[in-house]
């Protein structure tokens, strides 16, 4: 009968199994980044910590960052990180959440179809671009506000501000889509009992989208830490203790920039340095990251 | 705004609407203001890029045209010969011999010779540059710059010419081009493309088409979504170890010997473009998954039912299909990598380059670090150039972004006529 017929029978299909192979080693490869990533950065920071020049304590505590006379204290960068992503915070959340509710809430079909590529446009531009900007525009602007003794040629306020409008078209983006998915019933219930639109997108539509809003602030966040070619720009190179926004000083990213961008010798504190740094922009970002997951996983539970 | 309602008088009462109505009114106010900041941004953005391209240029010649020739102003009124003649005695005897290696003399053409006498010998410099908004506003300070500095011309320049394209790198911002980067440029995107588009879409592929739901999948789909958060100069950190430092001699080319540029110790295109191709990874793979997701399984279902085993309903169904929406994926991830500076700058590829890159092996630099090193100078000059750069650079941006949108009008075309 047919079935006994050899030519009937399922074939082991040798080249199906390789390819399928193929495709996990491929799909294997994404989990090697991660891995190459943190054993490079932990291995090199084990070297740095290794040296006799560096201890942990006055890395975590240290004030100055001179590798020159041995004084590795990362608060300088790790203050002006923060400085410039505050700033960008400041600029970005504001007005980024108001596009957002614009586009969510009140824009027109037609102002939309304007709208949502000026923010592609913005977002594709390369940030060097945006480096450029606040040097050539937002540092003038700032000099001739404030005045040109008050504002230094480099600053992390001109820095900060135009990374908050670098990360702006993200943060408007991710907010409209957090809040367009807040259910029509829950707008309408507040139209019901006589909630004023306004009303409704403060007191309803905000509250209800707050986990996908505060996941998406925490992203722009880590995202304005992670920012380098802006700071390398215009924020200035020395690393400063300063709470003035309106003095350089030189964030991680920035000071990682510099130092390899010379001729830096391998195994020498300066190029360990630099992973050391690395390891812990990864690590501020990735937790950043992670909270953010974690908030937005809440989120869909909510609403699915 | 108030929370509790109460219902007092009816002047009350109209007085709170009243309110109530003002509050909307003043916020919506502030989005619609919010939302013309950004647009603002965007034009103003272009607006600095734009100014610094264009405006005057005070210009100051070491020689006049009349201390060559006599009773000529300009070196295009010497004739023939007389240029010939000009560039044979002043043109000092190493730059004379390498033009004329380069080509001789007597075959260049007037235009070319008037060239290399005004770089050469007339040997221009820049005192002084104005942007658009401030050549066309202030003439009077122009004017008066121009009159203290005494013998200095003054040039209305586009910094953005077709010269500017086509020439090297030069310690003279009059003569920097950007040929060199934008080869630079070009070669690092066809690395990055050759290594992370296979590698990308094959990854999209297991994870939605054989991946069963485990905790491994569930695992490499996480991994995937964090990289792409990464901040990219990490992943020049892991570039700079890995590639330019540990592979040195698969990165510089010295396991292949004879083709080796001994002096680019690993930080060649091949090392860029695997740098740029690991950051784009994550982008090809995450865009490439949301392709085949959207292809309907009732299309999978029926190749089965006919008979194909799995790779014949990928490779002739799903593939096919999805292939339009793949490639923009991909061209979209590879402009992202066309435009990025960081990792580019750690592993080591700022350095004043005046060659042409010769292959994967080359020492390498591209548009944007060519912004960068412009940018960061402090001579005024070179942030117009700069900004010629950057026009040029997003020129290249927008024709990669909607050679995508055509490819993707085109094949869903030609799908559609198929169908």
């Amino acid at each position: 009968m047919a079935i006994d017929n050899p030519h009937f029978r399922k074939k082991s299909r040798f080249h199906e199994h390789i390819i399928e192979t193929v495709m996990f080693l491929f799909a294997l490869f994404s989990m090697l980044i991660t891995v190459g990533i943190v054993v490079i950065l932990v291995r090199e920071s084990y070297l740095f910590f290794s040296d006799p020049q560096v201890d942990l304590i006055g890395f975590l505590t240290g004030k100055n960052w001179q590798p020159m006379i041995h004084q590795f204290g990362f608060l300088p960068l790790l203050n002006a990180t923060f400085t410039t992503s505050i700033i960008a915070m400041l600029l970005g959340i504001p007005i980024g959440l108001f596009v957002a509710i614009y586009l969510a809430e009140y824009a027109s079909d037609r102002m939309r179809g304007i709208l949502k590529p000026v923010l592609e446009v913005l977002a594709g531009i390369p940030t060097i671009v945006y480096g450029y900007f606040a040097l050539t525009f937002m540092t003038p602007l700032l000099r001739s506000l404030f005045g040109q003794d008050v504002v230094e040629i480099y600053n992390t306020a001109s820095a900060g501000l135009v990374i908050g409008i670098l990360v702006l078209p993200m943060i408007a983006t991710m907010a409209e889509d957090a809040i367009s998915s807040v259910p029509k019933e829950l707008r309408l219930a507040a139209y019901a009992l006589g909630g004023t639109k306004i009303e409704t997108t403060f007191k309803v539509v905000i509250p209800a989208a707050l986990s996908g809003l505060s996941a998406t602030f925490l992203l722009a966040l880590s995202r304005a830490i992670g920012e380098t070619m802006v700071v390398a720009l215009a924020a200035g190179a020395g690393p400063k203790l300063t709470a003035n926004p309106f003095k350089a000083a030189e964030t991680i990213t920035g000071y990682i920039v510099r130092i390899s961008g010379g001729d830096v010798s391998y195994n020498s504190v300066d190029y360990n340095s630099i992973f050391a740094l690395g390891l812990v922009l990864s690590i501020i970002t990735f937790t950043l990251n992670l909270v953010s997951r974690k908030i937005s996983t809440i989120f869909h539970q909510e609403y699915e | 705004m108030q929370n509790s309602v109460s219902f007092g008088s009816e002047e009350n009462l109209l007085s709170m609407m009243e309110r109530r109505r003002k509050a909307g009114v003043v916020w919506q106010a502030v989005f619609l203001f919010s939302t013309s900041l950004a647009i603002l941004f965007l034009i103003l953005l272009l607006f600095s890029v734009i100014d610094s391209t264009f405006g005057f240029a005070a210009i100051r010649y070491e020689k006049k045209p009349s201390e060559l020739m006599v009773g000529k102003s300009q070196l295009s009124d010497f004739s023939r010969q007389e240029l010939e003649e000009t560039a044979k005695t002043h043109l000092s005897s190493g730059i004379l011999r390498r033009v004329e290696y380069e080509k001789p003399i007597a075959d260049r053409t007037d235009k070319d010779l008037i060239g290399i006498l005004e770089q050469y010998v007339l040997q221009p410099s820049v005192l002084r540059t104005w942007g658009l908004w401030a050549s066309l506003t202030k003439q009077g300070e122009i004017n008066e710059y121009l009159f203290d500095q005494g013998d200095a011309v003054l040039t209305f320049k586009s910094w953005l010419t077709i010269d500017f394209l086509f020439a090297d790198q030069s310690a003279n911002p009059l003569y920097a081009g950007i040929r060199t980067a934008m080869l630079g440029s070009l070669w690092i995107i066809l690395i990055t493309f050759l290594f992370a588009f296979p590698i990308g879409v094959g990854s999209a592929i297991y994870l939605e088409e054989y991946a069963k739901p485990t905790r491994l999948t569930r695992l490499l789909q996480l991994n995937i979504f964090n990289l792409s958060a990464v901040p990219s100069i990490i992943y020049g950190l892991l570039g700079l170890a890995v590639f330019v430092r540990a592979m040195e001699t698969f990165t510089s080319g010295s396991l292949f010997s004879g083709v080796a540029d001994t002096t680019a110790n690993g930080r060649t295109i091949l090392s860029g473009g695997l740098t740029l191709g690991l950051l784009v990874l994550p982008i090809i793979i995450i865009n490439t998954q949301e392709a085949l997701k959207a292809v309907p399984d009732s299309l999978r279902m029926s190749s089965y039912g006919i008979g194909a085993t799995k790779w014949q309903t990928i490779w002739g169904q799903v593939l096919p299909v999805s292939i339009d929406r793949i490639l923009t994926g991909t061209i979209l991830a590879l402009s992202r990598a066309l435009g990025e500076t960081a990792p580019l700058v750690v592993i080591g590829a700022s350095t004043f380059i005046s060659v042409d890159p010769s292959g994967i092996f080359s020492k390498f630099t591209t548009l944007p670090i060519q912004i960068y090193q412009w940018s960061a100078r402090p001579q005024g000059a070179y942030r117009n150039v700069a900004g010629a750069a950057i026009i040029a650079l997003l020129i290249l941006l927008m024709a990669l972004n909607s050679s995508a949108i055509i490819l993707r009008d085109k094949l869903s075309k030609k799908k559609r006529m198929e169908a």
